[in-house]
């Protein structure tokens, strides 16, 4: 289990993290989510040993690793431009982390070569280990990343926005790659991403981040259905702002016969198997809803009546859902 | 039309700039071996073997062999922790490295005159202890080591830059020391560069003239490195001499030029592909 207590790191004036409290538990597979600046890669990289907080403590299963540099933290980690070495070969590059261990635990040549065949194997790029990083596409480069940080045996799989350099197709592949390769191996992994689709596909939970503190913790379905803030009711998933902090998702509001909220719709467009409306309602508050896609659509122009079979209620005091049945 | 002028202009602007180079290096450039053969082979020839000019380009490669490691050790160590590092002063830092190129030779060698020489600074304790620097080879070292300073850290730093620390961190992150996550990370991603910089450095360092003139003294045999010894022989009406010597410089900035196109062919060729 690793446990953050209150890391603080500040740059200058700048609070990345303010007193942060966290627990992973064991071979969980859990996502940092949050916009640019929110500091969830700031946090991965505390955790690894890469950076180090100015206030709190790491500890991973019970010891205080707050000190230790990241060599001595048996973490595998895989950046976002994957920091292949490019003078090395594929096999090199996985068997890097075993070739510069100390003469007494490095394993012979013969063996070091193995063990990344047999990685490249798990990360179905066997027969690859020859190439250089340049011959290889990115979801290739990207799957030799994470076999040359599994080279290692870790203890905890960090990896910082794992799918951000690739295209919408390799990412779609590989995510669903990833997700069997965790369940397969069982070792507790946390990614970093600005993506709630991925987080959300991805997780067992999500901590979802912004301005350097933790806005929720759950799992994907708890901080879909449940947002505790605004912020992550806004940030995951798509919104509708009503007046008195009421939120709505497209998906949750239907059109009406009569006494709904009237919407003046000005686009119509097919979103997969939906219908997706966009309007105007009380003159300037956009609305988009999503309607059944074998019904036909409103046209623009035309004013429809709308209404919330969900809701979620964000007041000073909290949050509260409303179910309209 | 257009496309025309275009053409038009742009033959222009390259015979101008091919006669500009011709007339101004390529034709002194051929006039310097062209005088230093002048009376023949054997007379070239024995202004290269005098004693006093193999005593020069002994100096000169000794000079350059003391002066180019060094600065190539200063070099990595600055461009690292300017490239690297974020620490107070280091804008300062990289304008320091930058002064040899705004400060004129003949000011860095005075620099060491009034440091080391006879009325300088530590004159009185150097004569004490017997140790002689200036107008002698430690001067001579020091005041090429002061104008060869910039070379290899100007090359590495926009590229130690560009490279960030990811690799290194990757490295780290793996198990390696720092040791080895330099020799076996850092060094290969930089050494194209570094090899530009030692030859950029290597030709500074040899044909340096004006700084050396300063703190040689000039002593024939002694304290002439060949940038010297062929003022020396000019000075003297023995142009045969001067400029076979001269010749032997000029072959070295030759080869400088060769090898530099080698490495921008190859880094160019290679670059984002496989072998580099």
């Amino acid at each position: 289990m690793i446990r953050l207590q209150g890391i603080t790191k500040r740059y200058g004036q700048y609070a990345a993290l303010n007193d942060i409290s966290l627990e992973v538990r064991d071979g969980e597979f859990l996502a940092l989510l949050g916009p640019s600046g929110s500091g969830k890669t700031t946090l991965l990289r505390i955790i690894a040993g890469l950076a180090f907080p100015d206030k709190g403590s790491v500890t991973f299963n019970g010891e205080d690793v707050t000190d230790l540099k990241v060599a001595d933290r048996k973490v595998g980690f895989v950046f976002q431009q994957y920091a292949l070495f490019k003078h090395m070969t594929v096999a090199e590059n996985v068997g890097f982390g075993l070739s510069v261990r100390k003469r007494s635990q490095r394993p012979p040549k013969a063996r070091i070569k193995a063990r990344a065949e047999e990685l490249l194997d798990l990360v179905q790029l066997g027969g690859l280990g020859n190439r250089y990083p340049a011959q290889l596409s990115g979801g290739q480069r990207q799957r030799v990343a994470l076999a040359r940080a599994l080279a290692v045996e870790p203890q905890l799989l960090l990896l910082d926005e794992p799918f951000g350099a690739l295209d919408a197709k390799v990412r779609k592949t590989l995510r669903r790659w990833l997700r069997d390769l965790h369940k397969q191996m069982g070792l507790t992994s946390i990614f970093v991403t600005h993506d709630q689709e991925e987080a959300l596909e991805l997780a067992d939970r999500v901590v979802v981040m912004d301005h350097g503190v933790i806005e929720q913790v759950g799992t994907p379905e708890q901080v879909y259905m449940e947002p505790a803030t605004p912020f992550v009711s806004d940030f995951v998933g798509e919104t509708n702002h009503f007046a008195d902090g009421i939120h709505v998702r497209p998906h949750d509001l239907d059109i009406v016969a009569a006494d709904g909220l009237p919407v003046v719709v000005d686009n119509v467009f097919r979103k997969g198997g939906a219908w997706r409306i966009e309007g105007v309602c009380a003159g300037d508050r956009v609305v988009e809803l999503d309607v059944d896609a074998s019904l036909p659509p409103p046209s623009p122009g035309e004013t429809i009546q709308v209404r919330p079979r969900r809701s979620k209620a964000f007041t000073p005091t909290g949050a509260n859902s409303h179910d309209h049945a | 039309m257009n496309t025309l002028s275009f053409l038009r202009a742009r033959h222009l602007l390259i015979a101008a700039a091919l006669a500009f180079i011709a007339l101004f290096l390529v034709l002194p450039l051929a006039a310097v071996f062209s005088a230093a053969l002048q009376k023949g082979l054997e007379a070239y020839g024995t202004a290269l073997v005098e004693p006093d000019a193999i005593s020069a380009i002994k100096l000169t490669l000794l000079v350059a062999a003391i002066s180019v490691p060094l600065n190539v050790v200063f070099g990595i160590v600055a461009a690292w922790s300017i490239a690297k590092f974020d620490f107070p002063g280091k804008s300062l830092l990289i304008t320091f490295i930058d002064l040899p190129f705004s400060v004129s030779p003949v000011v860095a060698g005075l620099i060491y005159v009034l440091m080391f020489g006879a009325q300088g600074w530590f004159g009185p304790w150097l004569a004490e202890h017997d140790v002689q620097i200036i107008f002698a080879v430690p001067g001579i070292v020091l005041a090429t080591i002061f104008v060869t300073f910039p070379f290899v850290a100007r090359e590495l730093i926009p590229l130690m830059g560009e490279q960030g620390r990811d690799d290194e961190e990757a490295a780290l992150s793996l198990g390696a020391s720092g040791f080895q996550t330099f020799l076996r990370v850092t060094l290969p991603n930089i050494r194209w560069g570094l090899l530009y910089g030692v030859l950029l450095c290597n030709a500074r360092a040899m044909g340096e003239f004006g700084a050396v003139s300063v703190v040689s003294g000039h002593l024939r045999g002694l304290t002439n490195t060949m940038p010297l010894h062929v003022e020396i022989l000019y000075n003297e009406y023995n142009f045969v001499a001067a400029f076979a010597v001269a010749s032997l410089l000029a072959m070295l900035a030759l080869v400088t030029l060769v090898l530099k196109s080698l490495l921008e062919w190859r880094v160019g060729y290679h670059h984002g592909s496989a072998r580099h």
